[in-house]
């Protein structure tokens, strides 16, 4: 077997096997493919920095945080606090997130976070939110909520679709609900899907069956409105 | 320095659990390989286990874990539990010596019996009377520390990581059908062993994951009702809430859930009416007891186990099963290093009791 | 005598409206639309200077000062000359002006979370500020198929742990009553009628109304007891504990008189304790009494001044069957009271919420009964520090008059309020509307309710009740060891 330094002589492709519970896998990469097998731990792929990373089965807590661009692709499910604070690049899992998936993920000029969950997401669903896109599938939960409580919750830019006809629970009135039209979803959710389809080989139009809503901050309801200057 | 007890120290972690539905008993290694994956999320300063139905020869009798810092302790002790208890047997706990573990106080294991006059004159039931007995001692007698004094199980722990804690009692030794672990990372050093976890009181033994923001609410609701908070931590308060919710109020350990970790009043607000009025009716009774701010917790007790989160999930927890095994974790890696292929694994929501019991045939 | 003098500079236009507004007769109109002032009348309400149009008005201390004597100060010898000329006792409004008496939650300095756990953003996270006031059972029941049965005796429900305190019909006006009312019923708390009986227009306020049983028993009947939420036993206030009360026949007019049932222009007197409370068992009689008369179906609160032995007295208060104890601490306001009571009689909110949460503990009640504390809570961090310190809510009188325009001038006691919340002049009453008041009361208990939930979320605590007793939450600064002993907190630092 072969020895080398990643960080060092950097890589193109590589495959890390058996793993368990380690830290900090493929932080701050800038390029080259790595695809890991087991349970890698927590702070996979943050800051992570255009390089793309594969994962076969699960991901622990905090996985591409304070990612700025690339891609994470993890085939099972993600802990908690997936891609907070994450500025640019795709982080796309098959099954669900946890709770505080996408918090106060942003956007800047042509960077912009897109997350894609396939399953269903835990409670506090892209809090903050501060720019970016996140879609929620909920593939294989239809009829089920696919969202916690307190989706979108503090959120004042940016949007979160969810294909359900569902409302989530308790949204805040801060928040304003609308219907995706085919027009919309055709424009900005098919590219976005159909990416993500190929990176797990499935089929796009499963994904994009049934309807959409989204959700985004009301802009005539600042926060500011509740100070007053001393 | 002050001794952990003097002051307040906050401390994050690393739990983890397994649990056998069918009575099955396993030894210490399982755990020991689990929590050690989790080394990072500790710093040395305190590990432990506590196991069940490790002394199936004595189960009738509580045994007693204690930690004593001169001989003297240990004899004022003795004359105390001589007074009020039937003394079956009484031994050193063996160790191994290792270089990782230093400053071991003395560890003594003892299994009694309440003297049946005294006992039928105090009119209290065996386990109070057992109970009263082991915060006395904590209380008042300097440099001795019950360290558990449940039926059939026993909690061990130590200063140092888990793994070498598991090392130093040779906890391969042992075999129970319950194991949870603790690797601590306080933010001070504790000063002696009794401060790390788990923490017990009879047969409830809890390791936690996290700081709670509510700690001196709950401390001076809880000690309103006979409890003393000797370590200030959020460990031992949490356990005597759990003891005195169940035992002397007679709740479930779900109900104790839904007070400790309630809902929020918008989300009973939307449960069905029967619904809203139970969980409201914990809410209002028992509002001293909400604990707010981080935690996750695994709750051992005689022939079950329980894991919870705050209501908000702070703290991770994974959960997984294999034929009739199951397991808890802060990560899933360290369910996976001893269970590759589990049935199922999932995170339970906030607030959301997972409690596991022997099945039916099993029960002792 | 004069204490403040009027000025006015050159843009005055001569509009006399500071002449209209003045109630003190402090400004008159003189010749050719010119300005008299009677500096000796004037007591500082701000109520010209407020509503002068170009801003010409000047109130100032008078420069004219006694002969400094670092013994007999400016205060005592104005005192000395007024009573050896009327040989009356001096009578005062407001709270207690003892300045040598610390505040103690200007000394108390609250923590917040750093790494250990983590903060909360109080306006995008959930934030739990509900209240619930009441007794509560010492077990909990099931029955037969193991369900549990609620047996929790009913409860106030608060939306913020922020009350209006008692202030009586009479001693304000019944503009202000309707604001009060108006605004409780908006925020989800609750106002106090006082001891002056309920006017009939606010009836309809019914849920969000407690109604106030005290020594004169003014207006007190079976529809006002059952027109009410909960109902108060007065026996003391903070800023006279163990004094009555005087409403003098001038003001006992009109609504007043029906009101309080008392016949127009004879005084109301409250005697100074309940002649049929002479000891503790009697307390609980009377509690017991107004159960019966509104059929268990409404709290009792039992109000109590905050003197040295308030901790025991609470106790009693405790096992008397009342849900609710509220405790007036030294700073309290009032309508009028003698001044030497005042600033004399009782102990700070601070200490006697500490000495009464802790006592309560001891000996293992506290569980059962709500305490609110009132006496001096200006701003949203009086109230998290009283909390912090064991009480469920507080109550507010005079930050509430203030919000409705009051400057504390501390003349309730003439009756001649010229912002019209202390008189029943008809002319100054109508001065305050009372939907703006309304709408004035419901800001301000929100943004004191915002800023509690921020204080909240900077220490991690997300529900009120965690914060309840919560004394790590506390540290003093400038307090001796017997002060953080009372208060049970550390010094800051420790």
């Amino acid at each position: 077997m072969k020895e080398f330094d990643i960080r060092k002589d950097g890589h193109e492709e590589i495959m890390v096997t058996d793993c368990l519970g380690e830290r900090y896998i493929g932080c701050g990469m800038k390029d080259g493919v790595m695809h890991i097998k087991g349970t890698p731990g927590n702070a996979l792929a943050s800051y992570l920095d255009g390089g793309t990373v594969y994962v076969d089965g699960n991901a622990q807590d905090a996985a591409a945080d304070t990612m700025n661009a690339g891609l994470l692709a993890i085939k099972g499910s993600a802990g908690d606090a997936l891609a907070y604070g994450m500025r640019g690049g795709r982080v796309y899992v098959l099954g669900d997130a946890g709770y505080r998936a996408g918090v106060h993920m942003k956007a800047y000029e042509d960077k912009k976070s897109i997350l894609v969950i396939g399953g269903r997401a835990g409670s506090f669903l892209g809090e903050y939110l501060a720019g970016g896109i996140i879609i929620v599938l909920g593939l294989g939960c239809e009829g089920k909520s696919i969202t916690g409580y307190f989706c979108g919750n503090g959120m004042y830019a940016g949007t979160i679709y969810l294909r359900t006809d569902k409302v989530p629970l308790n949204l805040s009135d801060k928040l304003i609900r609308r219907n995706v039209s085919d027009e919309e979803k055709d424009r900005i959710l098919r590219p976005i899907i159909a990416d993500y389809a190929s990176v797990f080989s499935i089929s796009a139009e499963d994904c994009l069956k049934g309807s959409f809503i989204a959700i985004e901050a009301d802009r005539s309801k600042s926060y500011s409105q509740l100070y007053a200057a001393v | 320095m002050k001794k952990e007890g003097e002051v307040r120290i906050s401390s994050g972690c690393a739990i983890s659990g397994i649990f056998c539905r069918d009575g099955r008993r396993i030894t210490g290694e399982a755990i020991k390989k689990s929590i050690a994956v989790m080394h990072n999320r500790s710093n040395g300063l305190g590990g432990g286990f506590a196991a069940y139905g490790i002394y199936p020869q004595y189960k009738d009798y509580f045994a007693l874990h204690i930690f004593y810092e001169s001989q003297a302790a240990r004899e004022e002790t003795e004359r105390f539990l001589d007074k009020r208890f039937d003394i079956i047997n009484l031994s050193k706990i063996p160790v191994r010596q290792t270089p990782k573990i230093s400053d071991a106080p003395l560890i003594w294991r003892y299994f009694i019996t309440p003297l049946p006059h005294l006992l039928q004159d105090s009119q209290l039931d065996e386990d109070e009377y057992t109970s009263r007995a082991t915060i006395r001692i904590n209380d008042s007698i300097g440099g001795a520390y019950v360290v558990s004094c449940g039926k059939d199980m026993g909690v061990f722990k130590a200063v140092g990581y888990p793994e070498d804690v598991a090392d130093f009692y040779r906890i391969e030794e042992y075999e129970g059908y319950s194991w949870t672990a603790h690797g601590r990372y306080p933010t001070n050093t504790p000063g002696w062993w009794a401060g790390s976890h788990p923490f017990s009181l009879l047969d409830l033994t809890v390791v936690h994951n996290g700081e709670i923001s509510s700690y001196d609410a709950n401390r001076r609701a809880v000690e309103m009702y006979g409890y003393s908070c000797n370590l200030l931590t959020d460990t031992e308060v949490i356990t005597y809430i759990l003891d005195y919710l169940t035992r002397k109020q007679g709740l479930s350990l779900k109900e104790c859930s839904e007070v400790i970790a309630a809902p929020f009043w918008t989300t009973i607000s939307i449960k069905d009416e029967e619904e809203r009025k139970r969980l409201s009716y914990l809410r209002k009774m028992f509002s001293s007891f909400l604990i707010t701010g981080p935690f996750s917790i695994l709750v051992g007790f005689r022939g079950g186990m329980m894991a919870l989160n705050d209501r908000l999930k702070l703290r991770s927890l994974v959960a997984a099963e294999k034929g009739n095994t199951v397991y808890f974790s802060s990560e899933e890696a360290a369910i996976r290093v001893i269970e590759e292929e589990p049935d199922r694994i999932w995170a339970p929501r906030g607030g959301e009791a997972m409690i596991v019991t022997l099945d039916k045939e099993a029960e002792l | 005598m004069r204490r403040y003098r009027i000025r006015k500079d050159e843009s005055c236009v001569s509009c006399l409206r500071c002449v209209s507004e003045c109630s003190f007769g402090a400004i008159e109109k003189g010749k050719d639309r010119t300005l008299v002032f009677h500096h000796d009348k004037c007591t500082d309400c701000q109520r010209c200077v407020s509503f002068c149009p170009t801003g010409a008005i000047y109130i100032t201390e008078d420069e004219n000062r006694f002969r400094q004597n670092s013994v007999f100060r400016e205060d005592d010898i104005r005192e000395i000359l007024l009573q050896a000329e009327t040989g009356g006792v001096l009578l005062s409004s407001m709270g207690a002006s003892g300045k040598s008496v610390p505040i103690y939650f200007d000394k108390l300095l609250l923590n917040a979370s750093q790494v250990t756990n983590p903060s909360i953003d109080p306006l995008r996270e959930p934030m739990e500020t509900a209240v619930f006031l009441g007794q509560r059972p010492e077990e909990v029941q099931r029955d037969q198929s193991g369900r549990i049965v609620d047996n929790l005796p009913p409860h106030l429900e608060l939306r913020t742990p922020i009350m209006f305190s008692a202030m009586s019909y009479g001693a304000i006006s019944l503009n202000v009553h309707k604001a009060l009312a108006a605004a409780a019923e908006k925020l989800g708390t609750y106002w106090n009628t006082g001891e002056g009986g309920l006017h009939e227009s606010l009836y309809p306020y019914k849920e969000n109304t407690i109604v106030q049983v005290a020594s004169g028993r003014f207006g007190v009947h079976g529809t006002y007891l059952n027109t009410a939420a909960a109902i108060e036993i007065k026996i003391g206030q903070g800023a006279k504990p163990g004094i009555g009360g005087h409403l003098t026949g001038k003001k006992i007019i009109g609504d007043v008189s029906k009101t309080r049932m008392v016949p127009e222009g004879l005084d109301a007197i409250s005697p100074a304790p309940h002649h049929d409370i002479y000891s503790i068992e009697d307390l609980a009689q009377l509690v017991m009494s107004i159960k019966e008369a509104t059929h268990y179906t409404k709290p009792v609160i039992v109000k109590a001044a905050a003197v040295h032995n308030i901790a025991p007295i609470a106790s009693g208060i405790a096992r008397s069957g009342a849900d609710i104890i509220s405790i007036d601490g030294y700073r309290g306001g009032t309508g009028a009271a003698p001044k030497r009571i005042r600033d004399n009689v009782g102990i700070p909110i601070e200490l006697a919420i500490a000495a009464v949460d802790q006592r309560l503990r001891e000996e293992r009640i506290r569980d059962r009964v709500s305490i609110i504390a009132s006496g001096g809570i200006r701003n949203s961090s009086d109230a998290v520090k009283a909390i912090a310190l064991g009480a469920d809510a507080v109550s507010i009188g005079t930050a509430a008059l203030c919000a409705l325009g009051c400057h504390i001038c501390a003349s309730c006691h003439t009756g001649r309020c010229a912002w019209g919340l202390a008189t029943q002049d008809p002319k100054l009453t109508e001065r305050l509307d009372p939907e703006k008041g309304a709408e004035r009361l419901v800001n301000l208990v929100n943004a004191w309710t915002r800023e509690i939930k921020e204080i909240m979320g900077g220490m991690g605590i997300n529900s009120i009740e965690a914060l309840r007793g919560n004394r790590m939450a506390l540290r003093g600064v400038d307090l001796n060891a017997k002060e953080l002993e009372v208060l049970g907190i550390g010094y800051a630092g420790e």
